[in-house]
């Protein structure tokens, strides 16, 4: 995630670092972005001329000194708040005063990451959507303490680097995820229910509704067991039912039916078969 | 297969409104397949399939049930449509527990033959579509109460970052929110969780519209 919202900013125009504490992250971060820039000169989306520009405004670093001279800090680390306020702790060290931090979360609370630094009034979210080289979308949250200034420079960045931001309160899965995961999830026991195929049930939604794909089709592909982990980053906060863990799909990660990655989710990616067909 | 059908109609039809090309193509003498438009049962057990349009309610409404050993030539269906929109392309073909797999096939070959895209689900409340989406649109019209973002960027994010052509709030909007509240009204007489719970903005449509 981190690599796509780099090629965000250094297409842009900004001078972007890309930080990791592995070397080995950051060289196959390097050739993935060459790649998607190379795609892009093959497909006449850009000049190479223009590509050489942009990779020229990268740089890599597995030294948080680094960003010393930072402007803007965009964290993109696991979705952990003991790792994210650990993060922003050790900024605070290197970084100056005026530096804003943003979070990437999808599911954690800007406040509580923010209290991680001595500065929570230059913390906000900035949630992009995956892949963040692609989509235009950035979900921006002030926690409660972030100052309308820091909020507002932040805003400004995103539309600078040609993205479309919106506005959201600092709640659990912001938009975006607090209406997916859930939707994700009754369809999920929907199948378990026996309402109907994972096949009919994508394609009533994709037929009736306009999707481009169904949710099951979309849970095979971000994966199961992924689907897990949102639903304990959402259930415990919200104590929604629907965000809550159905039942079939513990029993389909437990069976090693993690989605596309695995082979075999909700639909069977070798013989086309389907899930309890 | 024969994809001749015959409708029996009274009042006007949600799956297919006056006009609808699929009123037209229907025979005039008796085919296998009998569609009921807004027409109570009647038992044809000589036919291919009998197709009952459903509202809110389920088959067994018109069947009745027999401890999940229901089903014979008799299935529901309803052309999903949001609201007062135009119907869509969508079928939902309603089968019971022992609902004959020629009648489905039946019904399918109609349907199929008329441009129709089918989809076959069990006998229960919300079919596939109303089970799904109402939920969501309940969680959007409270998220508008709550201030979490306007419907505007709520239907933004919806479209940019998950592809939808259209928003939550805009879309139930369109479809009417008294019709939502009639939807998951029906919905959580069945289910009785809150899920399904008429949303706030969704009871004030209904509310006003019976003035």
């Amino acid at each position: 995630m981190g690599a796509g919202i780099a090629i965000v900013a250094a297409r842009a125009g900004f001078k972007t670092i890309c930080f990791d504490t592995s070397d080995d992250a950051l060289a196959r971060a390097e050739k993935q972005t060459r790649g998607f820039f190379d795609k892009s000169v093959e497909r006449g989306k850009m000049q190479a001329q223009e590509r050489d520009a942009v990779i020229g405004n990268l740089s890599r670093s597995s030294k948080l000194d680094a960003l010393s001279d930072c402007d803007l800090v965009i964290e993109a680390v696991f979705e952990d708040l003991g790792v994210k306020k650990k993060l922003l702790s050790a900024l605070d060290e290197v970084c100056a005063e005026t530096t804003i931090f943003g979070s990437n979360t999808s599911t954690l609370s800007i406040t509580e990451i923010a209290s991680g630094s001595k500065r929570p009034q230059r913390v906000v979210g900035m949630h992009f959507c995956l892949p963040a080289q692609l989509m235009k979308l950035v979900e921006m949250s002030p926690g409660v303490l972030t100052s309308d200034e820091t909020f507002a420079t932040a805003w400004a960045w995103t539309e600078a680097a040609g993205q479309k931001p919106v506005k959201t309160q600092d709640k659990p899965g912001f938009i975006l995820n607090a209406l997916l995961v859930p939707f994700n999830n009754d369809a999920i026991r929907a199948v378990e229910a026996g309402v109907a195929s994972p096949a009919d049930i994508d394609k009533a939604i994709k037929v009736g509704l306009g999707y481009k794909m169904g949710p099951l089709e979309l849970v095979d592909l971000v994966g199961l067991d992924t689907q897990i982990r949102l639903c304990e980053a959402f259930y415990p906060i919200t104590l929604d039912p629907r965000a809550a863990c159905p039942p079939l799909l513990r029993r389909m990660v437990a069976a090693g039916l993690l989605g596309r990655k695995s082979g075999r989710g909700f639909y069977n990616y070798q013989g086309g078969a389907m899930f309890g067909a | 297969m024969s994809t001749r059908y015959t409708i029996k109609q009274s009042g006007e039809s949600r799956s297919f409104p006056k006009g609808d090309a699929f009123l037209a193509g229907a025979s005039k003498d008796d085919a296998d397949v009998i569609i009921h438009l807004g027409t109570p049962l009647a038992a044809a057990p000589d036919k291919a399939a009998v197709l009952i349009e459903l509202g809110t309610e389920s088959l067994g409404t018109h069947t009745g049930e027999k401890e999940g050993e229901e089903g014979g030539n008799v299935l529901g269906f309803a052309r999903y449509r949001n609201g007062d929109d135009a119907p869509s392309q969508l079928i939902e073909l309603v089968c019971q527990p022992r609902t004959a797999e020629s009648a489905i096939a039946a019904a399918r070959a109609v349907f199929e033959a008329a441009g129709f895209t089918v989809v076959v689900c069990s006998d229960q409340a919300g079919r596939i579509i109303d089970r799904l989406v109402r939920p969501k649109y309940n969680v959007a019209l409270r998220f508008l109460d709550e201030g979490l973002a306007t419907a505007a960027d709520m239907d933004l994010t919806c479209r940019l970052g998950l592809g939808y052509p259209d928003g939550p709030i805009e879309r139930v909007t369109r479809g009417g929110l008294a019709h939502h509240h009639d939807v998951t009204q029906a919905l959580f007489e069945t289910y009785g969780t809150a899920t399904y719970a008429p949303a706030r903005r969704a009871v004030v449509a209904a509310a006003r519209r019976k003035k």
